[in-house]
């Protein structure tokens, strides 16, 4: 039965070997290494994920000044279009206002003329009733310059005057 | 893989038990070689006693034999240490005159009384225990110098540290798998059991001098490997676990069950982790043993049958061969997976 009997010197030194390689070992061995590659392995699970998050940045800076370049060119346009307007409705006011005008200075030259010609026609019609009264003063001059016509004219005026009355009645 | 470890494990016990009944009838003749101070007689050329043979490549000895050349054994002589009324050194040609003989199993005993004295003598397995301890440690040490010497950082390991990395690295993520946020304190311990299990398995694949010495198929190594892990596992388990144990959660009329079953369980679990290791690497020693024995237990049987049992034997060798190497890194990964297993049941938290 040598095969399972444990040896007692066997288990003695397998105890005292082991253990001193072990608490060698623990102490200055597999801490250093196990404590260095994890170090490692967080190093490179931080940089996959700085990788990541850059590419993330990346991506969204890209789509930003898409975004960006996308709104410059439709407030260019919209500023394009706004002036276009703004010169149109500048052109039409002027316009407008030109032609106001015109229609004042028209109306008040119209005006003008207006009482132009009617003061001159009244200066024409006084004119014309004074030469009136002194050719009607030459002419009754002389008409009733002998007694027969003065007489025949008073006459004619009072028939007149009888009439004229039972006309207006 | 897990079929693959099935089968291997079937074919390593199956085969196992064989030359073993055999080897326990010849034990007698065996030990009688011993007391002759392993000088082989003359007709041993004639017969060859195969149980012999695997019992002397299997088994320890105070001192190492490593041949025959021209009739004489080549061996290391090794120190032999008892402790009794005083401490005494000499090698084994010299055990007469110090007053002890070897007994049956080719144990010193004193010569008067028959009696076992304290026996920590340097034999085969020791100084094998002791080259591969320090093979190891001189290996970790090496690469912890690489760690510290460079920036981790900034530079790929290269060389030893290469080749060390990726089995410590394997050791500590199952560490950190199986034990959960404490298992830093744990990973030294497994890294240590599984690089010295593996490096001894491998050494005692290697048939010559420094390796040669079954050292993990020897009980009382196996037993001092669970025995480690016993006492990691219960010296630092949470309250919890011990509650588990003696107080669990059961219906009343189990409660006075429970604790027993247990206990049982607690302990049966490093007794499993001897026998697997023991005797998964005994049974492969065993069997290659065996394949190398039938080529000189054929030899006079006509140049054609020893000539085509030769060819047979040396192509199941090499088949042993590999598979030894499968088992050898298997058996370390078991016994390591099941004491990071063990470890992790015992740091439960109250959920």
């Amino acid at each position: 039965m040598n095969l399972v009997t444990p040896d007692f010197g066997l288990l003695f030194w397998m105890v005292v070997i082991f253990g001193i390689v072990f608490f060698l070992l623990a102490k200055f061995g597999f801490p250093i290494i196990t404590d260095m590659v994890e170090s490692r392995s967080a190093k490179i699970a931080q940089s996959l994920k700085d990788a990541d998050e850059i590419e993330a940045r990346m991506a969204a800076w890209k789509t930003e000044q898409a975004q960006m370049l996308e709104t410059a060119r439709r407030e260019q346009a919209a500023i394009l279009r706004e002036a276009t307007e703004t010169k149109n409705k500048i052109v039409a006011d002027a316009k407008e206002q030109a032609r106001a005008e015109a229609d004042k200075i028209l109306a008040e030259a119209k005006l003008q003329i207006a009482a132009e010609k009617e003061s001159a026609l009244r200066d024409v019609r006084k004119e014309v009733a004074l030469l009136s009264v002194q050719v009607a003063e030459k002419v009754l001059r002389h008409e009733l310059s002998d007694e027969g016509s003065r007489r025949a004219f008073i006459d004619s005026l009072v028939d007149e005057a009888g009439k004229a009355p039972m006309q207006h009645t | 893989m897990m079929l693959a470890v099935l089968i291997s494990l079937m074919l390593l016990q199956g085969d196992f038990s064989a030359p073993l009944r055999s080897g326990r009838n010849d034990m007698s003749e065996v030990s009688g070689r011993n007391d002759t101070t392993s000088v082989i007689p003359s007709e041993a050329e004639e017969s060859i006693d195969v149980a012999e043979i695997i019992f002397e490549h299997i088994g320890d000895e105070y001192e190492w034999h490593i041949t025959e050349w021209k009739g004489k054994p080549v061996a290391i002589p090794l120190p032999c240490i008892v402790i009794e009324d005083g401490v005494h050194v000499f090698t084994l040609h010299h055990a007469a005159e110090n007053g002890y003989t070897l007994n049956e199993n080719g144990k010193l005993v004193n010569a008067v009384t028959g009696k076992r004295p304290i026996d920590i003598s340097i034999t085969k397995n020791v100084l094998s225990l002791m080259m591969s301890s320090l093979l190891l440690l001189v290996i970790v040490l090496l690469t912890a110098r690489w760690y510290k010497r460079h920036d981790v950082l900034e530079q790929a390991p290269t060389g030893l540290a290469a080749a060390m990395e990726p089995l410590v690295m394997m050791v500590h993520n199952m560490a950190k798998e199986n034990i959960g946020p404490d298992y830093k304190r744990y990973s030294p311990y497994l890294c240590m059991a599984f690089l010295w299990i593996i490096l001894n398995n491998f050494l005692g694949i290697l048939p010559f001098f420094p390796g040669g010495a079954n050292l993990t198929g020897n009980i009382a190594i196996t037993l001092v490997l669970a025995l480690f892990t016993f006492f990691t596992v219960n010296l630092t388990g949470t309250k919890h676990y011990y509650k588990e144990i003696f107080a669990p959660d059961v219906p009343a009329f189990l409660k006075p069950i429970m604790p027993v079953i247990e206990v049982f369980s607690a302990l049966m679990k490093p007794v499993s982790l001897t026998i697997r290791l023991f005797a998964n690497m005994l049974a492969g020693h065993i069997m290659i043993l065996s394949m190398v024995c039938i080529i000189f237990i054929m030899a006079k049987y006509g140049p054609l049958l020893s000539g085509g049992m030769t060819v047979v034997s040396v192509l199941f060798g090499v088949f042993l061969d590999a598979l030894e190497c499968l088992v050898a890194f298997i058996q370390a990964y078991v016994f390591t997976m099941l004491s990071s297993i063990y470890i992790g049941l015992a740091r439960v938290k109250e959920e």
